[in-house]
This record gives C-alpha cells, structure tokens and sequence, in this order.
C-alpha cells in the first residue's frame, strides 16, 4: 500500500437494472487519505455506485481495485455504513451487540465475540458519544442515534476505507456536525472516506474531493476544481439555480448559500 | 392426565414429538420471523403437500421417512420457484408466495382425491397430512424427527452470529464477506426441516402458525435475540405438547388446529399483556400520561 496508489480505482464500470443503465462507463479514481463526497440527484446511482464498489450489486462491465486489488481481497481495509433506513430498528438487539457486528468479519467462522470485542465496541461508541446507550434496545434511538451507531459499526471495522450511504439523512444539526467532525478525524488519520450526500450546500464545508455523478461520471476531483457551475448544471440540468453566481470559478472558497435545487 | 403422560406409551410418544417439534420450528420460525419471511414458510409448507402424495404414489407406503422425504423435495422445489420468479420477473415477492402456495396445494389437493379414489386401502390415511394427527406417531417417527431436527438446531447454533447479521443486515453481512446467498439457502433449508418436522402432527395446512406464532408471542417479552428464539422454541413446545395431548384424548379430532388454538392464545396473551410492548401496557402508559398532565 504506497501513498501514491489510489485508494479506489474504477475503470469503465457499467450497471444495469433490466437493460436500463444505473450506472454508465464511470472512471473514478481516488488518492488515498480524502474526504469524498458524491454529489447527485435523486436517481443518479450513488448508492448503487457504492454497493457495486462493494460488491453487493453485479457490474455488467467494468473494475474496481482497492489499493489496487479487487474488493474480496481487501475487506478487511473496508468498513461500510448502509443508509440508516435499510434495516429494521425493531430487531431484539442492543447497542452493544450492533457494533460488536463490525467486529464479526475479522473473527471469523464459529467464534462468538469476547471481551476484547466488548472493549472495541464500546471504544467506539465512546467516540460517537454514544457510550451511555450501550446497554439500550435499538428500537429506543431517535434517528441520529441509529446514525451513530451505525458509524461506530464501522469505526470497529478499523478500516482504511470508509463508504458511507447519506449519513447525514434525517438526523439532526448536532448529530450533522458529530459526524462530520468524526469523518475529518478519520481524514487526519490519514483514512479515505466516501460519502453518498446530496446537501449541495454543506459540500464545501464538509469535502475536501467529490464526483458528480448522473448515471455517467460528471466531474471528480478536489472540491476547488471540480465542483463548478458548469459541472452542476451538467449533473442537475435544468433543476438548479444559481441565485448569487458565487461558485469555484467565480471565487474559490466562498460559501454558495445560492444553490437552490428544485426537482 | 399427567400421570398418565408417563405411564402411557402413545401420549408419551405424542407429548415427546410434539415437543421436538414445537421447539424446532419455534426456533428456525424465529429467524424466519426476524427475516420476514413467515409467508415464505406458509407457502413451502403448503407446498409439501404434492411431495408427499407424489412420494406415496412412487413407494406405494405410508411410511412417514419416505413421505418426509417427498414433502422435503416439494418444499425446496416450492422456494427454488419462488426465488427465481421474483428474480427473473416482475412480480411482487408476496404475488409470488401467493402463487406457489395456491399452485402447489392445489395440486396436492387433486393428486389427493385421485390417490384416495383407488380401490386399494394402503392410501388409507393420507390426509392426515391436511391437518395432522399426532395420535399416530409412533416411537420411530419421534426418532426420525428427532435425527434431523437436532442437527438442525446444532447448525444454527454453530452460524449464530452470521444468522444473526444475516437477519438484521444482509448488505453490511455481504460487505464482510459472508457468503450470503449460502447462508440463505442454509436456513431455507433448516425451515423445510422444521416443515417436514411437523407434518404428521400439526399437517401442511396450519404449519406456518407454528413457524410464525411463537416467535412473535416470544419478541413481545424480550430485547435480546437469545432470549427471544429460546422462549420461541419453549412457547412452540409448549403449545405442541399441550394441543397434542387435547386432541389425543378424543378420537378422531386433528392435532393440528388444537396446536394452533394453543400457541395462538399464546400469541394473543403476548401482544394484550407483555411489559412494553403489550397493548394493555400501552394503555396502561397513556392513561398515566394523561393522568399526570
């Protein structure tokens, strides 16, 4: 794994559901140790981008490497979080026991977690704020809450590469901010992380890299030089609105409270 | 009458596989339960129905083995089905149980008539199966049952926790690389058991009750999945046991329907009176609420 290897690496990939293509001929390359966002709209195929990254959805074409090697050889260097609403909260379980999940790929076959999975778990939801909770049946969280242990599933997975499906959905500003506070910790920590966001006006604040996507790839790289008006009006077409003008190149770091997207 | 559970030799045997059968398909029915799909196993139970008569018209006996083993490969046949049409078309998943339920019972029904229509009298019997009768277990069908549903529960035992995730979360149990679609096909293939378990008491016609009821009367009293898929399998035992022995005191009465009576006043107790989660308890909570305010 050398710095210079790109921590993801996806060649002319191709997705269809019933001979309609979700997904159309992306090449996405992304340097290790980024903050990843994936811009689009409803539709456009990022989180089947995401599972197909992981394997979870069948290509019709295409390659995906992980520091250069296909996915099943790396899971152990990935940690995935769905979106927070593809499970059932109602499942008998507790905290504890949804984080120790993570834990579940590195313990293998037969082995039930122990005390030192215990510790990890609860280290991890130590760091989402969620120590106090471990004990708690799931049904009990509110939505941000669910979204934190999710995120401290993934933390235990003590992975390289972070996926994440719309964290930020339906939790609240001081969960929004937690995370995002925890997703920039794990930056600095030299991990790469990938978020499916679709909040246009949090994407400068939160993302240090980002993809375009609309079924084809529209633009990638650092926020600064791919994230333009022409590269959104190519991906929302004619959905969005300018109301100030202020993007990348008419200034570079200004906040564009402007972008409006009506669908 | 319990005095007499030991002393006599059918209700012993009675009480004994419908205890093994009411905790295996207590337990499996948890995780069908937990996965949603408890009309999955109503429609592989129906459809064993045509496996069974088809394995009599093969072996011309009535021999349970070899009925259990014609009911087990409808069963499968019936899932396989299920699996690919809502693969390959698209119809809704619960159109599709719908339609192998009523496909495969419906040709169990007229396999049925026909088989009862011979002059010979070894089919004698045979619709038993419809709705159960534990009273003519006998002591090697307790063994038999026996041989296949303790491993069954073994196996379980053994992939607990990748069922377990399997069952809360499939994609995030792929992304770790389980192998999903394997570990599928193994507890499809533990609820057949279970299925093919409680054939000759409870019969295809209500063996989903026995998947469905005591799972859902167990999460009303626990958090904890443990706790849950065990009580299920106490509750299912205990309605086995009890139902088997009712409708064994009077003559010709099936078994089936007083199982489902039992673990359905089970059920019922459950959802009106668990702490937490029982509806008197909601209402309990509300007027306190209303009280305080």
């Amino acid at each position: 794994m050398t710095s210079e290897q790109p921590a993801i690496q996806i060649t002319d990939l191709t997705v269809a559901y019933r001979d309609k293509p979700v997904l159309w001929d992306i090449d996405l390359t992304v340097p290790g140790g980024v903050l990843m966002g994936i811009i689009g709209p409803n539709g456009a195929g990022k989180t089947t981008l995401i599972k197909t990254i992981l394997g979870l959805v069948r290509p019709a074409a295409g390659q995906v490497l992980i520091y250069g090697k296909p996915y099943a050889e790396q899971r152990r260097l990935v940690a995935y979080v769905p979106q927070r609403s593809s499970v059932d909260w109602d499942f008998p379980a507790s905290v504890l026991d949804v984080v120790m999940m993570g834990r579940y790929g590195a313990l293998g076959w037969f082995r039930r977690p122990g005390k030192r999975e215990r510790e990890l778990a609860l280290e991890a939801l130590a760091r989402v704020g969620m120590r106090e909770f471990a004990h708690r049946q799931i049904s009990q969280l509110s939505g941000g809450q669910q979204q934190r242990v999710f995120l401290a599933r993934a933390l235990v997975q003590d992975a390289q590469v972070y996926f994440m499906d719309e964290p930020f959905q339906g939790v609240d500003a001081t969960t929004e901010r937690a995370i995002v506070g925890l997703l920039q910790d794990l930056r600095a920590a030299g991990k790469t992380v990938v978020v499916v966001h679709h909040d246009l006006q949090t994407v400068t604040e939160y993302f240090d890299w980002v993809a375009l996507l609309n079924v084809r790839l529209v633009a990638s790289g650092p926020v600064a030089e791919a994230f333009t008006e022409a590269a959104l009006r190519a991906t929302y077409g004619g959905r969005i609105a300018f109301l100030e003008g202020r993007l990348p190149d008419a200034g570079a770091g200004e906040r564009r409270t402007g972008v409006v997207v009506s669908s | 009458m319990l005095t007499d559970l030991f002393a006599d030799y059918t209700l012993r045997t009675v009480a004994l596989g419908s205890a093994l059968l009411g905790i295996v398909s207590g337990v499996i029915g948890a995780f069908a339960v937990l996965r949603r799909q408890s009309l999955l196993g109503d429609a592989m139970s129906h459809a064993a129905l045509p496996g069974i008569v088809l394995a009599f018209i093969v072996t011309g006996s009535r021999e349970p083995v070899a009925l259990m083993i014609g009911a087990a490969f409808a069963c499968w046949i019936g899932a396989m089905f299920v699996a690919s049409i809502v693969r390959t078309t698209r119809l809704k998943s619960d159109s599709v149980l719908g339609l192998i339920l009523a496909t495969f019972f419906g040709v169990g029904l007229v396999l049925l008539t026909w088989v009862q229509q011979w002059p010979t009298a070894a089919q004698a019997g045979l619709d038993r199966y419809l709705f159960g009768q534990a009273a003519t277990l006998l002591e090697r069908d307790v063994i038999a049952m026996a041989a296949v549903g303790l491993p069954a529960l073994l196996i379980l035992a053994l992939f607990w926790k990748e069922c377990a995730i399997l069952a809360f979360d499939p994609d995030f149990a792929s992304s770790i690389g389980l192998p999903v679609r394997l570990l599928d096909a193994l507890l499809t293939s533990l609820l057949v058991v279970a299925i093919i378990i409680g054939l000759q008491t409870v019969g295809v016609v209500l063996m989903s009750a026995m998947l469905v009821a005591p799972a859902a009367a167990a999460r009303q009293w626990t958090d904890r999945l443990g706790v849950m898929v065990a009580l299920s399998g106490i509750f299912g035992a205990a309605a086995g046991v009890v139902g088997a022995l009712l409708s064994s005191t009077a003559e010709r009465l099936p078994t089936g329907p007083m199982i489902v009576v039992c673990i359905s006043i089970l059920a019922f107790v459950s959802l009106l009176l668990a702490p937490r989660r029982g509806v008197v308890w909601a209402w309990l909570r509300n007027g306190r609420l209303v009280a305080t305010r």
